[in-house]
């Protein structure tokens, strides 16, 4: 292998972890506040993908296919709580898990229902296909700019819980909740907070998804899901900073397999992949910066 | 005598078929200090949690200055001016001193909230020195000024505080208690559950026993240091 590969694999494979880490992020938000494994989470990309498809239908720019995407998926995930979660609170940690199953399936079969169980394909603009040629690097136009998109979003993120009195109150809420109530943080006002940014989260990581992939079908939450739920599994249930960098291993780890692999080993990446992260957990089951797996029963 | 700012009145609290309280009646006074007191699992904590909204009342209910509080929402009773100060301080580890002292505020307007952050440095040095630091790096005794400093930056009218000595050196538990002796004297109201009942009594105006869930004694704080609570602790029911 020579370095101007090594380079490009490595810009794709920051690329692809930095849309692991917002979908992780929106996964490890709600779970980390609730400690519900929303299982759900992943149909809030096929919405977002679902969203840009009509947006596009209509005619409407790239641009707003994807602003429309990503508020689809916030109001989604508000509604997901308002429904499903909300009735079922102080219930266990199964029964959450069983609903969000459900919840998953039904909205599914609503797709596959109402529009098509085939896949739409979503346009994207030609730049996105174009390259950046350094020396004798070409780098994609459309991995840069994920990139950057990724870092913005998770910027954004980080300014809010760190310096606004709401972020205070759901960093409060994901380390101790019913402490956090004492001090007159309203649940019902944190616990939605908690599901839009997780959805604001899923629709930025689903518009970047839906770039790469240039297509939605009832399945497409799929990955996603597993992506997210393996990335905060990986870096410890419960440890924000903990899926982002689940999230960057696993995508490097995907890209590197893919791209070093022998030819007729390729179509086993992902699951290489899995079998890697399952070593890990078998060596420290906490996860990388997990302190202990607490799994409420 | 005015109206009690909190009125308990045949409270009972049932955990699925245990009966954790039953029966429990409890007035606190304005400006007073009452000492809840008894031995492990009689229901102090469970009486506190359940004035401060946590736990539901199977009968009987807790106003707050005539209004009854709502079960299951110790937001609202926070918002209402009660706070509690809860056994094993319940301090965020993982937050700054200031993060912990901003939480506390929360009840209030935003406007107070640099306002009572002052008022809480020039309180408790130490929390002002360490304010950028993690809480959970602080000493028990520092936490413990931490926790009831974060509970009177929503301005309170009642504090409650579920063993305040708990784990801390004499020295220590003299600097907390001279603290709610002072609180008390600038006019909050407080209940004081304490395992150390003579401590207690000897701050408190009036107390009350708890023992397997009812109330087996009440009275001023200097009839109570007369009886022999142990005697009470072990079902002995006794008025003073």
């Amino acid at each position: 292998m020579d370095l101007g590969t090594l380079v490009q694999q490595l810009i794709n494979a920051l690329s692809l972890g930095s849309i692991y880490a917002l979908l992780a992020l929106g996964l490890a938000m709600v779970y980390s506040t609730l400690g519900i494994l929303n299982f759900a989470y992943g149909e809030l990309i096929t919405i977002t993908g679902y969203a840009m498809f009509f947006a596009s239908e209509a005619g409407l720019p790239f641009v707003a296919m994807a602003a429309l995407g990503v508020l689809a998926a916030g109001i989604a995930s508000v509604a997901m709580q308002a429904i499903v979660f909300r009735p079922l609170r102080g219930a266990s940690f199964v029964t959450m898990l069983f609903a969000s199953f459900a919840l998953s399936q039904v909205v599914q079969g609503l797709f596959r229902q109402a529009i098509s169980p085939r896949s739409k394909g979503i346009p994207t603009p030609p730049l996105f296909s174009d390259f950046l040629t350094v020396g004798d690097l070409r780098i994609g136009l459309l991995a840069l700019l994920t990139m950057g998109i990724a870092l913005a979003a998770m910027a954004i993120l980080v300014v809010f819980m760190r310096t606004s009195r709401a972020g205070l109150h759901m960093r409060a809420a994901a380390l101790d909740l019913p402490t956090a109530r004492l001090l007159g943080v309203r649940a019902n006002r944190v616990i939605p907070l908690a599901f839009l940014v997780s959805g604001l989260l899923a629709g930025a990581g689903g518009v970047l998804w839906i770039a790469r992939t240039t297509s939605v079908s009832p399945a497409t939450g799929f990955t996603p899901i597993l992506v997210s739920f393996v990335a905060i599994v990986l870096g410890g249930l419960g440890s924000i900073p903990g899926a982002v960098i689940g999230a960057f291993i696993f995508g490097a780890l995907e890209i590197l397999l893919q791209a070093y692999l022998p030819g007729s080993i390729v179509p086993f990446q992902f699951a290489i992949a899995l079998v890697a992260v399952a070593v890990v957990l078998y060596v420290r089951p906490e996860g990388l910066l997990g302190h202990r797996v607490d799994v409420k029963v | 005598m005015t109206a009690p700012l909190v009125e308990v009145t045949g409270l009972t609290v049932r955990y699925g078929v245990v009966t954790a309280l039953s029966g429990v009646d409890l007035d606190v006074g304005r400006g007073e200090i009452v000492a809840v007191l008894g031995p492990n699992g009689a229901g102090k904590s469970t009486l506190l949690r359940t004035i401060a909204g946590v736990h539901p009342a199977a009968h009987g209910m807790v106003r707050l200055d005539g209004w009854r509080i709502p079960a299951g929402s110790p937001e609202r009773v926070a918002q209402a001016g009660l706070s509690l100060v809860p056994e094993g301080r319940r301090i965020f580890g993982a937050l700054t001193v200031e993060e912990n002292l901003r939480l506390g505020a929360t009840p209030r307007p935003r406007s107070s909230e640099a306002r009572n952050l002052d008022r809480m440095y020039g309180r408790f040095a130490v929390l002002g020195e360490r304010r950028r630091q993690v809480a959970g790096t602080l000493s028990g005794g520092e936490q413990q000024q931490l926790a009831i400093a974060r509970a009177l930056m929503a301005e309170p009218r009642v504090i409650l505080y579920d063993e305040p000595s708990l784990g801390l050196a004499p020295r220590i538990v003299d600097q907390i208690f001279g603290l709610i002796g002072e609180l008390r004297d600038e006019g909050v109201t407080s209940v004081l559950v304490e395992q150390n009942a003579r401590r207690a009594l000897q701050l408190a105006d009036r107390g009350a026993v708890l023992a397997g869930g009812r109330v087996v004694a009440r009275g001023t704080s200097t009839e109570l240091l007369n009886l022999d609570l142990s005697r009470l602790y072990f079902g002995e029911t006794g008025a003073a």
